[in-house]
């Protein structure tokens, strides 16, 4: 192990276990307005009248006619307004706030103020709708030869459902507005996005928006453009609550319903094969986006680019679309597109393998990309792919091959055992050219005359260790103790923008540009002085340009890699399974801190599990969420799977710091197609959607 | 009606004066500031709100005032000045088991819950008696192997 990979105690350890760290939640109320959104019922109508109401003193609403500058919450493509004007898209959209002294006064008035609406024809199902957000269209090679000399061609489809990220912080923003400056703090992932929202919707210049992110308890993606959103509304609220802080605090119920989850999906994978190797890929990707576009264009795209999986297929056609439909808009989770289309690919090489005869992982094996391979964009596998020897990893972890023998040979009993594996990739850091054309990373240390250095960087801490780990880095190349490093929570009137908190892209990329700065700040040392040093983001040579418009070149400069397998036991009479264990490799570069980073992997895997089966989340027939808490959307508790080990492979990657690329979103993406290959092998059924519940599993052995 | 109910708060003497069907997770966090106890759900499904009550760990949104009338309740506020705190502390940090650290100030509780009960527990013991505790960030292996090993290194303080 390199000495940085070494763990440390996390910089946030204490004040976080001995309670004292301030949440967002947790700050005194005394002076504080609350406020409280009055939503749309319907998932979709016309805004009528919102009815007088007279108000107690102290008390007020805001709508949309009472944001400043532009009613759009600024996101990629804007149209998601603050407060809706005339038509509301899907049950929960926002109407107007209630804001007041006293909370439990404000939730009746919240309850009381009544709003007509006509309600209008709504999509709920996204087989219906006919509005795709985006539309995007790829390939290479000439598919439509290969199909045609193919010996066979499969079809088959493949459905996922949302998967909400249950941080267990829900969404939180106080606002105030003095002295002409709108300063927020909050739970949330990307400061600066929430800055540049605020200040389009308030009509403020950049220098009259403070943004400040508080300990923020969990994101996993729910933080990254949600919170723009409701930043926006209490920001409203607070340009006209005469100096006094407004606070919104979202209770499980609320965060739950109304903001953002996991894209529900819908592929369909045709594929061409010829003498046993697959010639050619025609998949179709529907994402269904919700009401509003927020951040689907760039999910989808992640999604469609890992449509072909780990495999080298000469021909590809690739079509994806982001569907509009009147139901909560969907938007990041860990993953990012990934997990629907490695589910939807693992799973169709798993069943033409089992057309074939051939075992998946053989046949899977036969395919894998390698180092100097085109990627499906026509860009290159720039560095090694150990694939083969983290299946062998997972091999001695987990007994896989034996096991799988054993179970193929076992007579079916009431209990019923399987094992399955998948393989997969997650992109490191933005896709495509996001790093060069948008976000324009910059960093700064700081040195005091005291010889202390402090970290000058946007990027949030929601429990993945970044404040400790970029801290590590800087300490490393100064040659300075860890506490003499220092990192706190972000806020924009004091740091640059080093771009926000998601894509796996935090330690990788910003964590470069602060080793450099750090080497730099070493070579300038100046004892007893106070010095800033300055490091902005270079895309590095070797990349391939990305364009958007034609999905060609390299969209990520990088890859870190994966390997899972999945033991269960299925009891065919409750239909009810149990995962017997969980087995990884993982290869995420050098880890900075070993501990730090298997916990990623150990809790990300774990979300992984949960979105395959017990995590159900379905709207009724007026299009309104059911599972919105954690009495009926089941995450795994610590008895669900009790064995679940990690390794961690190390493939270095150059241009990272010392070798570390992306990690955060990593483990979960592959393996619900590892647990259901699992759940086929003991079912002995073809599973083409997930979450499988014990019902499918029940439904599937009735027919015996 | 309000209602005066004297407790045993953190070892100190505490007085509430209100109602006696509120919640003891609000009044903890509003009238005591005692914000360590995280509420993640107020449905008693989460466990962020764990706090002691008469030594059994209980979610504080589920209990009424008019319940803990002459009980005692210890909260992350108080538990972290012991020294069996200091020793689940250390084997957390160990093994870096605090992540977005939402739940942690329940979870350590109801790690004392389990020690107390049996200061040798097996694996399965301690994924039983952290059951009742959701974590979204960390897959719960580091909190078992900290509170294996906080029951090893802390021999003779449980």
């Amino acid at each position: 192990m390199k000495e940085i990979s070494k763990s440390v105690i996390k910089k946030d350890h204490q004040p976080k276990i001995d309670g004292s760290a301030l949440y967002v939640g947790d700050y005194p109320q005394e002076g504080m307005l609350h406020g409280r959104i009055v939503r749309s019922p319907y998932a979709r109508a016309r805004v009528v009248e919102i009815k007088p109401y007279a108000l107690p003193e102290g008390y007020f609403t805001v709508d949309h006619r009472d944001v400043p500058g532009i009613n759009e919450v600024h996101i990629v493509k804007d149209d998601t307004p603050v407060y809706a004007e005339e038509i509301v898209e899907y049950i929960g959209d926002p109407v107007l706030m209630v804001v007041g002294p006293d909370e439990q006064e404000v939730l009746r008035i919240a309850s009381e103020i009544e709003v007509v609406y006509e309600q209008l024809p709504a999509v709920l199902n996204v087989r219906d709708s006919e509005t795709a957000f985006f539309d995007y269209n790829f390939g290479k090679g000439d598919p439509d030869t290969a199909f045609a000399e193919a010996d066979k061609v499969y079809e088959e489809e493949f459905e996922t459902g949302y998967q909400e990220q249950a941080y267990l912080e829900p969404q939180g923003m106080i606002a105030t507005f003095a002295d002409s400056k709108l300063s927020i703090h909050g739970s949330l992932q990307c400061p600066y996005y929430v800055h540049g929202a605020i200040a389009k919707a308030l009509g403020l210049t950049p220098d009259r928006v403070r943004v400040v992110q508080d300990v923020t308890g969990g994101g996993f993606g729910g933080k990254e453009a949600y919170p723009s959103i409701l930043a926006c509304q209490v920001a409203v609220a607070a340009y006209r609550a005469g100096g006094k802080p407004v606070r919104v605090i979202f209770d499980r119920r609320e965060d739950m319903e109304f903001t953002s989850k996991r894209h529900p999906s819908l592929s369909t994978y045709r594929v061409a094969v010829k003498d046993g190797r697959v010639t050619a890929m025609d998949i179709d990707v529907i994402f269904n986006a919700g009401g509003y576009t927020t951040l689907s264009a760039v999910v989808l795209q992640r999604g469609i680019i890992a449509s072909p999986g780990v495999y080298k297929v000469e021909n590809i056609r690739v079509r994806g679309r982001a569907m509009k439909t009147n139901t909560v808009p969907t938007g990041a989770y860990r993953g990012f597109g990934a997990p629907q289309t490695f589910f939807a690919v693992e799973m169709m090489m798993n069943h033409i393998a089992r057309d074939l005869g051939e075992e998946p992982l053989a046949f899977k094996q036969r395919h894998l990309v390698k180092q100097g391979d085109p990627t499906s964009t026509g860009g290159i596998y720039h560095f090694p792919v150990p694939l083969p020897e983290m299946i062998a990893e997972v091999e001695q972890m987990s007994g896989y091959s034996q096991k799988r023998t054993e179970y193929n040979a076992a007579k079916p009993g009431r209990y019923r055992r399987g094992v399955g594996i998948a393989l997969w990739f997650h992109g490191a850091g933005f896709t495509g050219s996001g790093e060069r054309d948008h976000i324009k990373a910059v960093t700064r240390l700081h040195k005091s005359a005291d010889g202390r250095v402090e970290i000058l960087a946007s990027q949030s801490d929601i429990g993945q260790g970044i404040k400790t780990t970029l801290c590590k880095i800087v300490a490393n190349e100064l040659n300075l103790p860890l506490d003499h490093v220092t990192y706190n929570n972000p806020d924009t009137d004091r740091v640059p923008d080093s771009g926000p908190t998601v894509a796996s892209r935090s330690l990788m990329t910003v964590g470069e540009l602060l080793r450099r700065a750090a080497i730099r700040l070493r070579s300038e040392w100046k004892d007893a002085e106070d010095q800033t040093v300055e490091e902005r983001f270079v895309e590095p040579d070797f990349v391939i340009p990305f364009y958007i418009e034609k999905f060609q070149g390299d969209a990520y400069p990088t890859y870190a890699w994966a390997v899972s397998a999945v033991e269960v036991e299925v009891d065919t009479l409750t239909g009810v399974n149990k995962v017997l264990g969980a087995w990884a490799s993982f290869d995420v570069g050098t880890p900075i801190d070993y501990n730090i980073v298997v916990g990623q992997m150990e809790g990300g895997l774990l979300q992984g599990l949960g979105y395959a089966s017990m995590e159900q989340m379905a709207a009724d027939q007026t299009g309104r969420i059911r599972n919105n808490s954690f009495s009926d959307y089941i995450i795994p508790t610590s008895v669900d799977v009790p064995v679940l080990q990690v390794k961690m492979h190390v493939e270095e990657y150059p241009l990272g710091p010392y070798g570390a690329k992306g990690a955060g979103e990593l483990p979960l993406v592959g393996m619900p197609a590892a647990y259901m290959a699992a759940m086929e092998q003991a079912l002995h059924q073809s599973i083409q959607h997930i979450p499988f519940s014990a019902e499918d599993a029940l439904f599937g052995t009735a027919h015996e | 009606m309000d209602q005066n109910i004297v407790f045993q708060l953190n070892g100190e003497r505490a007085e509430y004066s209100g109602s006696a069907t509120a919640r003891l997770l609000d009044v903890l966090r509003d009238d005591f500031a005692l914000t360590g106890v995280k509420c993640g759900c107020k449905e008693g499904e989460c466990g962020a709100c764990s706090v002691l009550l008469d030594g059994k760990l209980v979610n504080s949104c589920m209990v009424a005032m008019g319940r803990i009338a002459g009980a005692s309740i210890v909260t992350i506020e108080g538990y972290s000045k012991t020294a069996r705190f200091a020793a689940l502390s250390a084997a957390y940090a160990a093994v870096s088991a605090v992540q977005c650290g939402y739940c942690i100030p329940g979870m350590i509780l109801a790690s004392e819950a389990i020690l107390a009960k049996n200061p040798h527990p097996s694996e399965e013991e301690i994924r039983d008696g952290i059951s009742g505790n959701l974590c979204r960030c960390t897959g719960y292996n580091a909190i078992v192997t900290a509170i294996q090993s906080a029951a090893k290194e802390g021999n003779g303080l449980w």
